[in-house]
């Protein structure tokens, strides 16, 4: 009988994440595609918490956490000893989205600026998850968080997310992509390629959260598709601050992404609010523009 | 070899021999000069070590977290606004067990700003689990490097240090230094070898997280290694002093306290003044002695204990002050150590931000605590309150 493949031997099972959390899928496809000569530096969030309460770990490889902000600064310093010890070990470091689009951007921006050799993960699940769902730089245009909520008079979060891959390729970055765990394959070949190239690198993992936005844990694929299959979430790589690729779409509306989620129910219930959503579609058709994302179909014929 | 130089640069002619293999840092009056005499010794090859210019103190000691980790001997120095914007790090290297050795020179605390000289910078992280060396001169200043690391490193410690010195005071003054030669420093101090880093060989987590039922122990098992902290400077000062002249087995060191009626108790460059001032009282027949503090975390209480059974009275002086409390730290920690005796405690809080510390100021003290006055900034400028 042919054994059954094992898929979580550097991120191991038993961890103590959501059942259907995207978190956890990418580090488990991250880790696979990092290999065991790989060491990671966490920063304080929900991952860290799920894959490592004292006496266990989820970890297979040698693994760090700090502090919250500190990650790109904690991954310089191991980068430094490596390199004096002669040591050819790749560092991956695998931060929330709080920990990158807020409290971590100096240290970030410092080590991105310093050249050091490592990538960056973000696993962006736009919010801070572990503190109770509150809006961070990456959370959408109207997404309800419980520091954002929506009310009578508010729609939820008053800006749209951050633009941390143009940041980081404006820091000189020598390859800057996005990613999603909707497509495993694409996002291994984005982490491999990020490590094989050498100076910071970035990839930022759009990793659906279904006790934050609000879906049942079997959705979260589904949801991740149709965040790029609606232009909310353009999946593209950056080399040397060029966009080379990116995955184009037959684009369906915003509201086929929306209504899937809690965070966006405000915007359907009690009534539809269509100057919101059409201000997020417009948020998607200026993805669609500027990154090239549709698909031009053939005119039908008559 | 005997050198007349800044104190800042026999500093770092120390922390170049004790040979860390990372240094990060980031510039801060009055500790600059420190960094910049590494960073030159890394540009002309004297040092061969990855010079880290981080964004600020918070990354500055988290890099030699990341590099402790990694298995390298790493270091780094700051002062006052410096130490504080990387207080989170402080005590999350001492959680870490990470044997990290950062120079202070210490500095007031703002607001209002002030760039002179006081101890209100490191006193105020005493509880953060880091070893607390303060020194008298720039001979101890630079002495004090290698004892930091070989205790810091030692598998039965394993915890981070301070090696504190007066802004100014000391890091800008000129003395005569003794500096070890290479050959010497490395007999003492062996190339680090920490039992487990960060390794693909053999992968472990560092900095997990812990529940209620595990967190306790892991704060209890720190303090015990701050005790042991206790053996080890025994050991390795003596092993100084056997090699090099200059013996620093002592946490504390006594100065004419024998026969005291009164003991002033201080810590860091003002100990210097307070003796000349003891050899005058002394002259005019006031039996005065000095307990110079040497060692503060861990804090040597058998020692004090020990050393100020027979006296009459205490005067303790403090470049530091907890608002809000009866005094400075030294005077609550002197107080607790002599708790149960007769013996009065008074504090003298001053110099703070800097102001001059004066013989006639010690005197003055003396006479202060003589007639029981005491636990009191000392020196105020009564028109401006």
């Amino acid at each position: 009988m042919a054994e059954k493949k094992k898929t979580c031997d550097l991120f191991d099972c038993g961890h103590r994440a959501c059942g259907g959390c995207g978190a956890a899928l990418a580090a488990r496809l991250v880790t696979e595609a990092a290999g065991t000569e790989t060491i990671v530096v966490s920063s304080t969030g929900c991952m860290e918490v799920f894959s490592t309460p004292y006496p266990e770990t989820a970890w297979k490889v040698p693994w760090i956490h700090s502090l919250f902000e500190n990650a790109a600064a904690v991954a310089s310093g191991i980068e430094a000893s490596l390199k004096k010890q002669g040591r050819k070990e790749k560092i991956v470091i695998m931060a929330g989205d709080g920990a990158t689009f807020d409290i971590g951007m100096i240290s970030i921006s410092g080590a991105f600026e310093r050249g050091h050799d490592f990538t960056y993960i973000c696993y962006d699940n736009e919010a801070y998850m572990n503190t109770g769902i509150q809006r961070s730089g990456a959370t959408p245009y109207d997404a309800s968080t419980t520091t954002s909520p929506a009310g009578s008079q508010s729609f939820g979060n008053k800006r749209p997310k951050k633009d941390m891959p143009a940041i980081l390729a404006a820091h000189g970055a020598p390859y800057v992509a996005t990613a999603s765990i909707a497509y495993p394959a694409d996002l291994k070949q984005k982490v491999e390629k990020a490590i094989s190239t050498p100076g910071p690198c970035y990839v930022q993992v759009h990793a659906p959260c279904c006790t934050g936005w609000g879906f049942e844990g079997e959705q979260t694929i589904a949801i991740a598709k149709l965040a790029i299959e609606t232009g909310l979430w353009p999946n593209f790589e950056m080399v040397d601050g060029r966009v080379t690729k990116v995955k184009k779409v037959v684009r369906k509306p915003v509201t086929e992404y929306l209504k899937t989620q809690k965070r966006f129910r405000h915007l359907f219930k009690p009534k539809l609010q269509e100057a919101e959503i059409a201000a997020i579609q417009a948020i998607a058709d200026g993805n669609a523009e500027k990154y090239g994302l549709d698909i031009k179909l053939p005119p039908k014929k008559e | 070899m005997l050198e007349i130089t800044e104190g800042s640069h026999a500093v770092a002619e120390a922390v170049r021999l004790c040979r860390p293999q990372v240094v990060s840092a980031y510039p801060i009056t009055p500790q600059t000069h420190i960094v910049e005499a590494l960073a030159d010794f890394v540009a002309n090859g004297k040092l061969d070590a990855e010079y880290i210019t981080v964004e600020n103190e918070l990354s500055a000691l988290s890099a030699c977290v990341g590099a402790s980790a990694a298995g390298s001997r790493a270091y780094s120095a700051t002062t006052s606004q410096g130490l504080m914007l990387m207080a989170e790090v402080v005590f999350n290297a001492a959680g870490m067990r990470l044997p990290i050795v950062m120079s202070i020179a210490n500095r007031a605390m703002g607001a209002p700003l002030s760039i002179w000289n006081d101890m209100q910078d490191s006193i105020s992280l005493r509880d953060a689990g880091w070893l607390h060396f303060y020194a008298e001169d720039n001979q101890e200043a630079t002495d004090l490097h290698f004892l930091a690391y070989k205790v810091a490193e030692d598998p039965t410690v394993q915890l981070p240090a301070f090696v504190c010195f007066d802004g100014f005071i000391l890091s800008h003054t000129y003395e005569p230094v003794d500096i070890l030669s290479q050959e010497q420093a490395d007999q003492y101090l062996p190339a680090f070898a920490p039992a487990e880093k960060l390794d693909a060989k053999d992968p472990i987590s560092f900095g997990m997280y812990a529940t209620p039922e595990y967190y306790l122990e892991f704060r209890y098992e720190t303090n015990e290694a701050q005790k042991r902290a206790k053996d080890a400077i025994a050991k390795y000062g003596k092993e100084f002093g056997t090699l090099f002249g200059r013996d620093y087995s002592a946490m504390i060191e006594e100065y004419r306290l024998d026969d005291a009626d009164t003991a002033i108790v201080a810590m860091g460059s003002v100990c210097g003044t307070v003796k000349d001032a003891i050899d005058e009282m002394r002259e005019e027949g006031k039996k005065v002695g000095l307990l110079r503090i040497r060692v503060f975390r861990p804090f040597p209480i058998e020692e004090i204990t020990k050393a100020l059974t027979k006296v009459k009275r205490v005067a303790v002086l403090d470049k530091n002050v907890s608002l809000g409390s009866r005094g400075g730290a030294t005077a609550i920690e002197v107080r607790d150590a002599l708790y149960g005796s007769t013996i009065p405690v008074k504090g003298y809080i001053l110099g703070l931000g800097g102001r001059d510390i004066r013989k006639k100021d010690i005197k003055n003290i003396v006479d202060l605590c003589e007639k029981g006055i005491g636990d009191q900034f000392y020196g105020l400028r009564k028109e401006l309150i």
